[in-house]
């Protein structure tokens, strides 16, 4: 049977003026249906363009290869009128900021409602009106609600406003690019106790992106660990966070702390230096400039992606262990 | 008003409270009879939700905003609203803001970001070591752990990244010498590895420098990892206060459990996700302003004790700062709970 998403050797490149920049270089991922999948990284990473390619929303100066299979048909080679098809009613991406991706001067009701109307023309308004009714009500906005503009609702609502979109034409696979970033702890935990539950209920599959391995620990089946574009972990997100094996998911995990422990009381964990420039990468693994464990090998080539005790992970030092 | 132990707090609230007029008339309460203090070289933390007040609070014990009863006191003595004495007292005090990006001018140098308030306040003139302007910058860059200082003078911020931001933002305030830094979410915006290092920042700066530093902050990982005490903030009042120890190993209000509940990383407790979020500061909720949220009161632990009657209506004391752990709960207050 298909994936419901399966990344295939995905690589993408800015085209700019001083050469390509690499931005996602050879992912692959495969997210299934009631899945929670979350991808951790830094700004930089590549996890936003990562996203954005799933959908094809990727800018116009970025060069893709490999493949990007949604059910099974890829993305990144159908005709327009498929895609169009394809995007909300199989797949939808909820954005990052809720505040800049909501009309300010459209009701919200008019918002959701308009996918709906675009893919399904036949149904009457009052239909229409009836959808977002019960879509508003699944992420916890009262219906009667609907008439507000952005601007009357908190932060939080906003963000369940653009879940509701996602969730307009019912598809299968939906994409969230930091879904909490920018909420309080306890709107953040609201808001993933949202997704948790709608993913149980509808059986979608998901993929959320965020720089904060904590949320994706609490609300992911598995997580991938990016760094320079790269996935360098990948396993359960009970593994990645609690015991990573690469150095970098672990400065990652260690970056939020535990309340209560010890050793992090005046302690906090950081990870010197900046990610490597796309122009100019190390010769060889990509965080070996900023590896505390880096010894000469790692300078000599990339390490690949290698299978160790169900989970993946790219580090000599792991396969060697 | 002196602690406990007779070390005059660098910077104190008696009774502050901040209220505003809306278009409509109505009266919000901002901050409601709060009283915290910050001693010299003490790292205090301001929790809550996002409309606890924790900001207003940060602005109104700075001066950029006025309070409408109660005093502010820096060194023992009230603050005065002149703009001479506010000018006096911002080389004191220094306020890094949310969002480095956001703060700094893009079209100003680094150098320039960072001389504006050696220039405003003089501090050429008044150093006691003799240094020139760019000495002076040159010495607050490397403070905040951007050495060589030099190589950053000319930069714009676009070229910068987010964590080197944070750093001139620090720097600037650090030019003026101040002996109490208010950082509001200084680490919010940045990225996982970064915060770390800026976290590490702030406690080496009252290691080194002696400084006071207020944090305005959501995020009880990092109240955790640099502050030495703790003021939970719900709808204008502290609700909890004490040491980072007490209050978030042995919380005793409702909502700062909640709070910790939430945390991802803690495990062993159920989480307890509110409903809602904190409401408008217009209508205040009678009895204890945290009832109509409060997880005890809902599942019938405060009727059993015998006090929903009071949490709905009965007023709380309020929270006096203060060394020992304090907590504004009618549960907490009754014994046996």
């Amino acid at each position: 049977m298909d994936h419901l998403l399966e990344l295939d050797g995905l690589s993408v490149s800015y085209r700019t003026a001083d050469g390509p920049l690499p931005a996602v270089r050879g992912v692959d991922l495969v997210v299934d249906a009631g899945e929670v999948v979350g991808i951790a990284g830094e700004s930089g990473c590549g996890k936003s363009t990562l996203a954005s390619t799933v959908l094809r929303l990727q800018p116009k100066d970025a060069v893709v290869e490999g493949e990007v299979l949604v059910a099974g048909r890829d993305v990144l080679t159908m005709g327009w009128g498929d895609l169009r098809a394809l995007r909300w009613a199989e797949a939808s991406i909820v954005f990052q900021g809720a505040l800049h991706s909501l009309n300010p001067v459209r009701r919200i009701e008019t918002q959701i409602a308009e996918p709906i109307q675009l893919h399904e023309p036949g149904l009457s308004t009052a239909e229409v009106t009836a959808r977002v009714g019960e879509l508003l009500e699944q992420v916890g906005i009262p219906a009667a609600r609907s008439r507000v503009y952005p601007h009357q609702l908190s932060g939080g609502q906003r963000q369940r406003v653009m879940i509701a979109m996602a969730l307009a034409c019912r598809p299968q696979l939906i994409v969230a690019d930091e879904p909490t970033t920018a909420l309080d702890v306890m709107v953040q935990a609201q808001i993933l106790d949202l997704i948790s539950g709608l993913v149980k209920d509808l059986g979608v599959g998901m993929l959320i992106i965020s720089h904060d391995l904590s949320v994706l620990s609490d609300v992911c089946d598995r997580v991938a660990v990016m760094y320079a574009g790269r996935v360098v972990e990948c396993g359960s997100a009970e593994q990645v966070f609690r015991a990573p094996a690469h150095p970098y998911a672990k400065a990652l995990a260690q970056a939020f702390p535990r309340v209560g422990d010890p050793a992090a009381r005046y302690a906090p964990a950081g990870l010197a230096g900046d990610p490597p420039d796309p122009h100019a990468p190390p010769p060889g693994c990509t965080f070996e400039p900023r590896c505390t464990l880096a010894v000469d090998a790692c300078r000599e080539a990339e390490p690949p992606l290698l299978d160790i005790g169900g989970r993946q992970s790219a580090c000599i030092r792991v396969g060697a262990a | 008003m002196t602690a406990s132990d007779g070390v005059t707090p660098l910077l104190e609230s008696s009774g502050l409270g901040v209220r505003f007029t809306t278009r409509t008339g109505k009266v919000a309460v901002a901050l409601d009879d709060v009283d915290v203090e910050v001693r010299p070289g003490e790292i205090l933390a301001l929790v809550g939700e996002s409309g606890s007040g924790k900001t207003t609070l940060a602005r109104t014990l700075v001066g950029l905003q006025r309070p409408t009863s109660g005093e502010v006191l820096f060194d023992g003595r009230p603050l005065s609203y002149s703009s001479k004495s506010l000018r006096k007292l911002r080389s004191e005090v220094q306020m890094v803001l949310q969002d480095a990006v956001g703060s700094l001018n893009p079209k100003q140098t680094v150098y320039e970001s960072v001389a504006e308030g050696i220039r405003l306040h003089k501090r050429v003139a008044s150093d006691p070591a003799g240094r020139t302007e760019a000495e002076l910058v040159a010495a607050a860059l490397s403070e905040a752990g951007l050495r060589p200082p030099e190589r950053l003078f000319l930069r714009y911020p676009h070229e910068l990244s987010g964590g080197q931001m944070q750093r001139v933002l620090i720097a600037g305030a650090l030019a003026l010498r101040p002996r109490l830094l208010v950082a509001d979410e200084p680490v919010s915006s940045l990225d996982a590895s970064i915060r770390g290092e800026i976290l590490a920042l702030l406690l080496g700066l009252r290691e080194s420098l002696g400084l006071g530093i207020i944090v305005v902050t959501h995020d009880l990982g990092l109240a955790w990892n640099i502050a030495d005490r703790i003021a939970v903030m719900y709808l204008g009042r502290v609700v909890e206060c004490g040491s980072t120890e007490e209050v978030l190993e042995s919380p005793r209000h409702p909502y700062t459990r909640a709070l910790l509940s939430v945390v991802p990383e803690i495990e062993q407790l159920t989480p307890v996700v509110l409903t809602g979020e904190v409401p408008d500061p217009t209508r205040i909720p009678s009895g204890c302003r945290f009832h109509p949220r409060c997880p005890a009161y809902a599942d019938g632990t405060a009727g059993a004790a015998g006090i929903a009657e009071k949490c709905r209506t009965a007023p709380l004391p309020v929270v006096t700062a203060g060394g020992d752990h304090r907590v504004a709960c009618h549960l907490a207050a009754t014994p046996e709970s």
